[in-house]
This record gives C-alpha cells, sequence and structure tokens, in this order.
C-alpha cells in the first residue's frame, strides 16, 4: 500500500489550517511538489466547520479523553544509524473544558438521523485499515470531489461507490454512540425529567397561532443545515486575508455575505452601531448634532495622520480617555470605543485606537455598508479554498493520514523524509508542522494562551428587525478588569451555517478561566435558556436557548519558533488559529514561511489565463487543461457582479 | 523550474491580443459596411438586425445603427403575423438588455427601448419597472435609467406612493442622489394636491415638516452634500409668484403711461396683448421699453393722446388689462395734478422673499435654529451659512439685516471661490432692505450709499423714486434698467467705479447727475446722457476723462442744454 504516495517531495504540510493550506497553495503554485497530509479525516483542523452530527462526534472525540492506543513502534527500526526521530503526537490537546447543554425539548422517540447525511466517523481517524484512508483522500484521482467545496462542505464529501457499504455499516454505529452521549451530556443542565415534563406545554402552545418551537430532534433532522466553526472569525474586507484570495484568485472557490450590521450591548440593551454614512443617515436613535459628532469624529480618524495636532497631546492617556476629551456623547465615545476600535477602557493607548478606527472605516463600504465578510457555508471553507488551489496545481492530498516521526540527519542537522502511519519513507526538501503535531518533548518549553469559545443555536435574532436574515457582531466588554471583551457573531440561516429558524451563536474571548466560565455570564444576559420560560404567555424579549457548547481552544499564535526543542531549520511551524477577528495574523504568517521556503517568488500570484497557458509538450499537458477547464466553468459567474438575468426571468 | 506551468511571455500575449483586435476591426468596418449598402438600397430585412447587432452589441452607441434597427422593426411590422412579431420583440428586448449591460448609460439603447415599448400592443410594464430596479441596484445614480423609469411609471400609471417609497429605498442606501430628491420634489406635489387656492407645487405642512427632517438627516450626517441642501431649498422655497401688474404710472407732463410686470415679458402685436382703456373706452397705443430696446422687460411705456389727458374733466381714468397674465390695473389722474399711481405694497406681496417660502414662519424658524446648530459644530460650512442667510431674509430680512451681513462675512471667507456671487447676492438683499424701509417712511428718496454694492437689482420697482443716491459703492455700471426710474430728478453715484451709462437714457425728469470719482474713460460713453432732456447739472470731476484732450468740446456739442458741467 505505501508505494500508493510518492516517494519524494519538495515540500510536505502537516496540518491543513488556514496558515498551512495557504503556504500549500503558494508552494504548489510556484511549482514545488506538495504533499499536504492530515491526520483528521476533515480539512481545516481547528479552523473546521461541522455539521451538527459533525459537531457531535468532534465532541465525543474530545470528550472521551481516550489515550490513542495501537502506538506503532515499527518505525523506530527504519531510523538509521546517523539519524535521529522527532516523534509526532497522535493526541490532539488543543481543545479543553468541552460542556455541552441541550434545552430544546427532545421528542420520546429518539430514533431521529440526520437526513441524508453521511456521518464521519471519528472512530477510525486513526484508521487501521490502510486501503479507506488512502482512498478516502487521495488526490488527484479525488479533485471532482474538491470541486464540490464551494457549494458543500468537503468533510461531507461523497466516498467512491465501493465505500459505501462501509461507511453505512459505521454509520449505525456513531448514531447510537452519538445518543448515548447526548443523554450524558444533557443531564448537566435541563434534566430528561424536565424535559419530558414540558413536552406536553410544547404541544399545547403549538396548537396556539404562535411559532412552533423547533425540537432537538429537528435539530438532528436538519443537521446537515448547519456549519458550526470552531474558530469564529470575519474577514476585513480591505484585510490581508481578502486582498489575498483576490490576488490569486482563490476567491473563485467561495462565496460571502456582507455582515449586515454591528451592534452594541448598552445598559442591558441590544442596540445598532451606526458606522456607515449611510446608517448615521438612517439611525433613528440619534440627534441631529449626534450624527455630526459622530461623522466628524469618524471623518477625522480617517486620515488622523493628517491632524497631528489634534491628537498629540494625548498620545499617553487611553483611547478611552482621549474620546472624552472630543466632542462626543457619552453613547458615541461607547460606540466608537467598544463597536468601532473594538478596544476597552484600558486596552488601548489613542493611537492604536484611532489606528483601530481608521482600519474599520477604511473596510467600510467595499463591499457594502459594515467592514466584514463571512464565507457561505463557514469559515471551514476557506483553508479547502486554498487546498482546491493547491490540488489543481498538482498539489497531493490525504486526509486520515497521520505522520509518526520527522527524520534528521544528524550531520546536517537538516530533517530529510517523515515516516507516515503505513512505515512509508517519503524525502522532502521541507517541512510544515502545524504545532499540534508536535508532541510533547518538543514543546516542553512551551507557554500557551487559551480561547475561550461558545457556540449557541437559538430561536431569534438578540435584536430583532424586519428583515429576519441579518448577520450581526456585537462586542459585550469584560465587566471586572482583568476580564476581556467577549465577541459575539450571530449567523444567521442564509449565511449556511444553521438551519431554518434558528441562529448560529459564536461567542469568542481570551480565556481567564474554563470557557463557560468565562462566557457564561454574557449568554446570560443575551439569551434565555430555553424551558425557562415555557408557562410564560407574554412574548419573551431574549432569544431562547436550543443548544449551547463550551470550550477552550489553545492559541499558539504568539508563540516564538525558540520555544521548540531542536527544531531543524527547514522545519517550519504553523501556530493554529489566534483570538482576533481577522485572519491577517495567518496570512501573515503563511507569507513569511513561504518567503523561506521559496525566496524570491511571488506569493500566490494569479492563476494564467486559460489561453496564455502552453499546453503542448511535457507531462504538464493534464495539469494544464485541468486548470483550463475550471477557469472556464468558473468564468460564467462571476463573483460578485450584478447579474441581470435575461427579460424573460425578470418577468416571472 | 519542474512542475512549473509554462505561459506565454507578455510579448507573444501581446502578439495575440493585436492580431485578435485587428480581426475586431475587420469584421466591424466590413458589418458596418454592409449595413449602409443595404440600407442605402433599401433592403431593411432581418439581415440588417443581425449585422447592426453585432456592432452594436460590442458598441451600443453607434446612434445611426438603432435609427437603421427602427426602419427595419418598421418594415417587419407590416410584414409579420403577430405570432412571428412577438417573437421578434421578444429578441429585441432580450438584445437591448445585453447592449445595457455593455453599457448602462447609452443614450441610444435607452431611447430605443422606449420606442420600442411604446410601439408594443401589451406592454409588460412590470417588467421594465424590474428592469430598472436592478439597473438602479447596480448604480443608484444612473440617471439614464431614472429617465426611463419615469417614463415607464407614466406609462404605466404607477401610483406616485409608490414610486416615493422606492426613492425612499434609494435614499436609504445613499442619499447623495440628486435623482432621488429629484423624483421626490415631483412626487409628493402629486401625492398632496393643493386645494385650488393655495400656490400650486407647495406641500401641506406634515408633508413638509417630514421632508424636512429626512433633509436634515442628510445634511447633518454630511453637510457637504449638495443634494441634501438643494432639496432643503426646494422644499422651502415658493412657487412661482402669480402674474401681476405692480405698477401703474401717469404723467401729465410727459404725456406718458409706464406699466411695471411681475416678470420681465415682451408686449407687442404677436406676444403678450396690452390693452389700455382711457375713461372706460378702449385706446390704441404703441407699448415701448424705456430704454427704447424693445426687449423683454419688466417695464413698458406708451405716449398718451392729449385728449386723454386733458384738464376739463375733474380726473381721467387709466386702466391696463393684461390678458396672458389675467391681471388689470387701475389709476386715476386727478384734475390739477401732474402724475397719478397705483402700485402694490412691496411689503404686503413679500415681494422680495422669492428665495424662501411664505411657509408658517414657525417652520422657518426651526430650520432656522437647526442650521445654527449645525453651523456651530461647522463653521466653515458654506451651504449651512447660506442657508442661514436665506432663512432669516424669509423670516424678517430687516430684524436679521445686521446678523446677515456678518453671516456674508464668513461664507465670503470660507468660500472665496464664489466671493462676486455673494457680493451680488448681498447687494441685492440690502437694495431689498433699502426698499422696504423706503416704503415704510412713504417717501420717494432713496438712499443706497456706503453699501457696498456691486449690483444694481430690482430697478423695475423704483419707478416712482425721485431721488438716488448710490454714492461709495462698488459699482461698474449703470445698467439699462435704470431707465425704468421715470420720475427719477437727481442721481448721485460718486466714488464708484462706473465705466458705462447705459441706463442713463430718456430719463424724461432727471435734472442732476453726479457722477465724480468713478472710471468713465472715453466721453463717448456720455453718449446716453444726450436723451435726457432737463439735464442740467453734471458732475464729472475724478474721473479719466477729464484728463482726456478735447473732452469739454466734446460735451459742449454733445449736450448743448446742460449749463453746468464739471469736469
Amino acid at each position: 500500500m505505501a508505494d500508493n504516495l510518492p516517494s519524494e517531495f519538495d515540500v510536505i504540510v502537516i496540518g491543513t489550517g488556514l496558515p498551512e493550506s495557504i503556504i500549500a497553495a503558494a508552494c504548489s503554485r510556484s511549482g514545488q511538489r506538495v504533499l499536504h497530509v492530515d491526520s483528521r479525516s476533515y480539512y481545516g483542523g481547528n479552523w473546521a466547520s461541522f455539521s451538527f452530527s459533525g459537531i457531535l462526534s468532534w465532541l465525543k472525540e474530545h470528550q472521551e479523553n481516550r489515550d490513542i492506543v495501537n502506538e506503532d513502534p515499527a518505525w523506530h527500526e527504519q531510523i538509521l544509524e546517523n539519524e535521529e526521530a522527532i516523534a509526532l503526537s497522535r493526541k490532539d490537546k488543543t481543545i479543553q473544558h468541552v460542556e455541552v447543554f441541550c434545552y430544546a425539548s427532545r421528542d420520546l422517540h429518539e430514533e431521529v438521523e440526520e437526513a441524508g447525511a453521511l456521518q464521519k466517523n471519528h472512530a477510525s481517524v486513526i484508521s487501521e485499515n490502510p486501503t479507506e484512508a488512502v482512498h478516502s483522500a487521495y488526490l488527484p484521482s479525488e479533485d471532482e470531489s474538491l470541486c464540490t467545496a464551494s457549494c458543500e462542505m468537503l468533510t461531507e464529501q461523497t466516498p467512491s461507490s465501493d465505500l459505501e457499504t462501509a461507511l453505512e455499516i459505521n454509520n449505525v454505529k456513531v448514531t447510537g454512540e452519538t445518543k448515548k452521549h447526548d443523554d450524558k451530556t444533557c443531564m448537566k443542565s435541563a434534566s430528561e425529567e424536565e424535559t419530558s415534563k414540558n413536552v406536553p406545554t410544547t404541544e399545547g402552545t403549538a396548537l396556539q397561532p404562535k411559532k412552533t418551537r423547533i425540537t432537538y430532534s429537528q435539530i438532528i433532522k436538519e443537521g446537515r443545515r448547519f456549519n458550526i466553526d470552531l474558530v469564529s472569525k470575519l474577514l476585513y474586507s480591505r484585510g490581508l486575508l481578502i486582498d489575498l484570495l483576490i490576488k490569486s484568485n482563490v476567491s473563485r472557490y467561495a462565496e460571502f455575505k456582507n455582515i449586515t450590521r454591528i451592534l452594541a450591548f448598552r445598559e442591558g440593551r441590544v442596540e445598532q452601531v451606526p458606522c456607515s454614512r449611510a446608517d448615521v443617515f438612517n439611525s433613528k436613535q440619534l440627534t441631529m448634532v449626534e450624527k455630526r459628532m459622530l461623522m466628524k469624529f469618524l471623518t477625522f480618524c480617517m486620515e488622523y495622520e493628517k491632524h497631528p495636532e489634534e491628537y498629540k497631546a494625548y498620545e499617553e492617556i487611553t483611547f478611552s480617555e482621549y474620546l472624552k476629551t472630543q466632542k462626543l456623547t457619552p453613547n458615541l465615545q461607547y460606540f466608537v470605543l467598544h463597536s468601532i476600535a473594538m478596544t476597552s477602557e484600558t486596552a488601548s493607548n489613542t493611537i492604536d485606537g484611532l489606528k483601530a478606527t481608521k482600519n474599520f472605516l477604511h473596510c467600510l463600504g467595499r463591499y457594502g455598508n459594515t467592514p466584514f465578510l463571512f464565507p457561505l457555508y463557514g469559515q471551514g471553507e476557506l483553508p479547502q479554498c486554498f487546498c482546491r488551489m493547491c490540488a489543481v496545481f498538482g498539489g497531493i492530498y490525504c486526509l486520515r493520514h497521520s505522520v509518526q516521526c520527522l527524520v534528521v540527519d544528524k550531520e546536517s542537522r537538516k530533517c530529510k523524509a517523515i515516516i507516515d502511519q503505513f512505515g512509508q519513507r517519503i524525502i522532502s526538501k521541507h517541512f510544515l508542522v502545524e504545532d499540534s503535531y508536535f508532541s510533547e518533548n518538543t514543546c516542553s518549553h512551551v507557554q500557551y494562551r487559551q480561547i475561550s469559545r461558545s457556540v449557541l443555536i437559538t430561536d431569534r435574532s438578540i435584536l430583532k428587525t424586519d428583515s429576519d436574515q441579518q448577520i450581526s457582531i456585537l462586542t459585550v466588554p469584560g465587566e471586572e478588569p482583568g476580564t476581556f471583551a467577549v465577541r459575539v457573531i450571530e449567523l444567521c440561516s442564509s449565511t449556511m451555517t444553521c438551519m431554518k429558524g434558528t441562529y448560529l451563536v459564536h461567542l469568542t474571548c481570551t480565556s481567564s478561566k474554563t470557557a463557560r466560565e468565562d462566557l457564561e455570564p454574557v449568554v446570560q444576559k443575551l439569551f434565555t435558556p430555553y424551558p425557562e420560560t415555557e408557562t410564560e404567555n407574554e412574548e419573551v424579549e431574549k432569544p431562547r436557548l436550543l443548544w449551547a457548547l463550551y470550550f477552550n481552544m489553545r492559541d499558539s499564535s504568539d508563540v516564538s519558533r525558540n520555544s521548540y526543542n531542536d527544531l531543524p531549520s527547514n522545519v517550519y511551524v504553523c501556530s493554529g488559529p489566534d483570538s482576533g477577528l481577522g485572519n491577517d495574523n495567518a496570512v501573515k504568517q503563511a507569507e513569511t514561511l513561504f518567503q523561506l521556503i521559496c525566496p524570491n517568488e511571488d506569493f500566490c500570484p494569479p492563476p494564467p489565463n486559460p489561453e496564455d497557458i502552453i499546453t503542448d509538450g511535457d507531462s504538464l499537458q493534464s495539469e494544464a487543461s485541468e486548470a483550463s477547464v475550471i477557469l472556464e466553468a468558473n468564468s460564467e459567474t462571476p463573483k460578485g457582479s450584478a447579474s441581470l438575468g435575461n427579460p424573460e426571468e425578470a418577468s416571472q | 523550474m519542474h512542475g512549473r506551468l509554462k505561459v506565454k511571455t507578455s510579448e507573444e500575449q501581446a502578439e495575440a491580443k493585436r492580431l485578435e483586435r485587428e480581426q475586431k476591426l475587420k469584421l466591424y468596418q466590413s458589418a458596418t459596411q454592409t449595413v449602409f449598402q443595404k440600407r442605402q438600397a433599401g433592403e431593411l430585412d432581418e439581415s440588417v438586425l443581425e449585422l447592426t447587432s453585432q456592432i452594436l452589441g460590442a458598441n451600443p452607441d453607434f446612434a445611426t445603427l438603432w435609427n437603421c434597427r427602427r426602419e427595419v422593426l418598421q418594415r417587419l411590422e407590416a410584414q409579420k403575423s403577430p405570432e412571428e412579431l412577438a417573437a421578434l420583440v421578444k429578441t429585441e428586448l432580450g438584445f437591448l438588455e445585453s447592449c445595457l449591460r455593455v453599457n448602462p448609460k447609452s443614450y441610444g439603447t435607452w431611447h430605443h427601448r422606449c420606442w420600442l415599448l411604446g410601439r408594443l400592443p401589451e406592454p409588460n410594464w412590470a417588467r421594465e419597472l424590474e428592469l430598472c430596479a436592478r439597473f438602479l441596484e447596480v448604480d443608484e445614480r444612473n440617471f439614464h435609467c431614472w429617465d426611463y423609469r419615469r417614463f415607464v411609471a407614466a406609462q404605466a400609471a404607477v401610483p406616485p406612493a409608490e414610486e416615493l417609497a422606492f426613492t425612499d429605498s434609494l435614499i436609504t442606501r445613499n442619499f447623495s442622489n440628486y435623482s432621488s430628491w429629484h423624483y421626490r420634489s415631483c412626487l409628493l406635489p402629486q401625492l398632496h394636491p393643493q386645494p385650488d387656492s393655495g400656490p400650486q407645487g407647495r406641500l401641506p405642512e406634515d408633508v413638509l415638516l417630514k421632508e424636512l427632517e429626512l433633509v436634515q438627516n442628510a445634511f447633518f450626517t454630511d453637510p457637504n452634500d449638495q443634494s441634501a441642501w438643494f432639496y432643503h431649498r426646494w422644499l422651502l422655497g415658493r412657487a412661482d409668484p402669480q402674474d401681476a401688474l405692480r405698477c401703474l404710472h401717469v404723467s401729465r407732463d410727459e404725456a406718458c403711461l409706464t406699466v411695471s410686470f411681475s416678470r420681465p415679458v415682451l408686449v407687442g402685436p404677436r406676444t403678450e396683448t396690452l390693452l389700455l382703456m382711457v375713461d372706460e373706452s378702449p385706446l390704441a397705443v404703441e407699448w415701448r421699453t424705456p430704454d427704447g430696446r424693445n426687449w423683454p422687460g419688466h417695464v413698458w411705456l406708451c405716449d398718451l393722446p392729449a385728449t386723454s389727458l386733458n384738464d376739463q374733466l375733474p380726473h381721467h381714468t387709466f386702466r391696463v388689462i393684461w390678458t396672458a397674465g389675467n391681471a388689470q390695473k387701475e389709476c386715476v389722474l386727478l384734475k390739477g395734478h401732474q402724475e397719478g399711481w397705483c402700485r402694490d405694497s412691496a411689503t404686503d406681496e413679500q415681494l422680495f422673499r422669492c428665495e424662501l417660502s411664505v411657509e408658517k414662519s414657525t417652520v422657518l424658524q426651526s430650520e432656522l435654529e437647526s442650521c445654527k446648530e449645525l453651523q456651530e459644530l461647522e463653521p466653515e460650512n458654506k451651504w449651512c451659512l447660506l442657508t442661514i442667510i436665506l432663512l432669516m431674509r424669509a423670516l424678517d430680512p430687516l430684524l436679521y439685516e445686521k446678523e446677515t451681513l456678518q453671516y456674508f462675512q464668513t461664507l465670503k471667507a470660507v468660500d472665496p471661490m464664489r466671493a462676486a456671487y455673494l457680493d451680488d447676492l448681498r447687494s441685492k438683499f440690502l437694495l431689498e432692505n433699502s426698499l422696504l424701509k423706503m416704503e415704510y417712511a412713504e417717501v420717494r428718496v432713496l438712499h443706497l450709499g456706503h453699501k457696498d454694492l456691486t449690483v444694481l437689482c430690482h430697478l423695475e420697482q423704483l419707478l416712482l423714486v425721485t431721488h438716488l443716491d448710490l454714492s461709495h459703492n462698488r459699482l461698474r455700471a449703470l445698467p439699462p434698467a435704470l431707465a425704468a426710474l421715470r420720475c427719477l430728478e437727481v442721481l448721485q453715484a460718486n466714488d464708484n467705479a462706473i465705466e458705462s451709462l447705459d441706463g442713463v437714457t430718456n430719463l424724461p425728469r432727471l435734472q442732476e447727475l453726479s457722477l465724480c470719482n468713478n472710471r468713465l474713460q472715453q466721453p463717448m460713453v456720455l453718449q446716453p446722457l444726450a436723451s435726457c432732456p432737463r439735464l442740467v447739472l453734471l458732475n464729472l470731476q475724478g474721473n479719466p476723462l477729464c484728463q482726456a484732450v478735447g473732452t469739454s468740446e466734446y460735451l459742449a456739442e454733445l449736450l448743448p442744454l446742460v449749463n453746468s458741467i464739471l469736469v
């Protein structure tokens, strides 16, 4: 089986998170032979998105905390005398303190399955069946399934027919387990007893004109509608990632939606922050004078560098103190500080605050009236888009393919090969490793920060308006000194991340305690648990929680390379997601590492026009024509263009 | 390096591009030629449609080809069955749309669409509205599309309320949109027609207040956006004043009757008809303008026969009927009187407040307050300053005179590009104020000295003035309209920058004229004075012409009746 993979590459990338995927794409585009592997069965690592059943499997994996068995010592024998091995870890330690709460009422008959879904088989992450592993993720023969990435989660790709039976068997098994594990987790909050007691009430209210409540089995059934991001981020419309997507033409593989509104939480109330010119004009909550004050201040921020006399005297103080010296009402100061500059009372000084405000405003209006974009089907799409580009230019992909160790030449202190799970030795010049793959031996001196995350499924928006399809971002400042601001992103069903009639809410903050301890106070302020209000007849103001998940994710973004023990110079480290809102960190990291691997090469230049590719001659023919096919297929629907349709359509 | 795609070099690309362009040009030229040949030969068939669509598809601004297409379609209309025709129209509509996508601002394409839709027996207007909405989605300021939308809305009789809601939605997205505001100004009067007595084109107060709030939102958000200020001006502006005869004056001495109109008119056999009734019987007279040029003007006069002025009757009545303007006025000349007149009071009719409206002063007052508030935040905003000035004039020109002048000063400083315009506007306002003061004082003497005037206006209002002082201003001319001052006896215009005297002509009663320290260069410019029969005193000291050789001789010859000329 081992000879299924070529034995030599220029670059081997381990881990399919965003920075790794960008580097893989860039290297492949520059003509490097790239092998991209991930021990997981899905793309993206901690940048991935999951369907509902997918997240349940992911949960199970992280809750069970089971030790990895089948440590295969066979590879030790392959290490020669003049070589050393750096063993890689097989256990993911980046996720901690996972807690799940289910508030939606459950039907008595629980035999529900996700409609039409093929569940990911996490039980076989470390597969003992080499055929399956290689089969399921071998490129380029699976290029076809890659092409669906723009509209469908790649993790749910259709397996080849000979696998179907095997998977179906697994499917049943996994569902059974899921049910068991649900029972376990839900005991923590709404007990079974309570829930079942409430069932008749639900049925009773269902007869009234009231909207029928969403039950847990509906969520399960519609599980495929969910794309639940592990990291919650947005794209600044003039951020590095957007620039890169455009420059490299990778943007063709993804679709985006503009965030529709910026919200603030003040005095117990959620309100909309007017930040664009149109918002200020339309705002009902601002007085005329406030409108002018705000516009005037924002206009100044746009080019604050040109007016140093306006802020020079305040450079030493915090941004919030500076705002107090400006002609702004407290109302406006709050908006600027928390929702536009997105900083806190103490965190930034005047210059940082002005810089952040300027950046926000600079991004406004490029694609709409807010500065942010969200990728349809979730953040997890983005690494896959870059993987797809890598594959188009000849990169080879293996999921569920773990690497046992890096082989280092003792004399040159350079890494020369990897040994994979089948004991195959694959030679390469450069090795890129996502840091969660390093074993404890390598990381013994590394200090990590943590990100607290929560994912909620709710039944309505935190701020109701005419449209129920709003995408909102809300910053809730930390209450006590030392706690961090919580970023709340609420996604509606048209972002293709949740089922109709629900909202997917992501909370993120830098951890001070466990995720639940950090985030639950904010969750309680904004939402109300589902059964609590069951008996009340009056309209509830807060959205109801249907389901909640808390977990901590390791933040290795500021770990310096020097903190790892004994890394050869041709082994490069990629960090996991950072806690920031944008993706600049990942792009910067990717570009820096790419320049080390391919000095003096352009970083992800646009692919050439199909007609400019010279196809005659060598072995490149197949790749080139493949590229042109895709180019042509996509050129019909240029992204973002407002196509007008033919008059027949217009008339209907 | 291995594994890399081979791509054409930039020279190869350029060469490929050049060949492609050459090919395109050839096709374009040959198609154009064929079309013209066919048109000349009268072969207006479907092949012409095909050929023109090839060219127009690439360049929709080829107007002649659209004409060709219309000719073909007109001919085919007669030849084809209704089904075939329907298919033809369908393709034509689709083709037009693809052309609009090439250039959404093509006059020819939009016009052709209008033409086509106008000929259809059952045009689908709903689809056209949808088309407009989509194009405005892409570019909300595409005025070609707005134009077409108004055409469609009118044809389809779309209720104005729906169209108003549409402008609402676009203004919400981006309020810097002249087309949208303009459309509102057309729709609102349709939605809220005023009762017959009210001034047409004005809005009821509740609607007005709502619009004012909307537009205030816009200029508080972005005070430099002109579109909002123009709409604001429209909201507060008033409709054109009704046609009227402002003043009627009869002079026994000059045997002359003078009429002043509310707007410039051209009186003559083929234009405006003016009937004169003397003692209730019509009298045929010949009308002329005071300066003798008979151009459209505010003031017209006629000579009266001696019979109409004889002093035997206790009085004569003179009635002038302006048929087109639906207005008339009457005045009486009493026995023993030299003159008689009848005129509208400038104060009563608020003649000079036409910049802004006759709306309730509470509305104007609150607008003034918001603007002052904005001005405090934006001391250098010219639109705000100008609006404040206009509002103050509409509210009470005399009360706010001093304040207005201060605002003018600020405005000139922040907008030096328009300094001359502002000077003229300021002159106009000051003149209006002086006129009001004169009326209150019930005198015929007007002092306009030391006011920094740069221009003279409203001269038609000064028909009855006998003494006019224009000294110490910045006037550069005494304009032709000055000839309307039929009663003027003394005119002082010292210390200005006057270079021409076109208006000092045919002034029957002018006796004294003082023009010291001006810029009269050549004795020739004094030519008009010869037509003033009673001029006896002329002071020209301090003018360049005093130094010219032969000035005194020239003047003696030109003005033999003037007995005192100071040079």
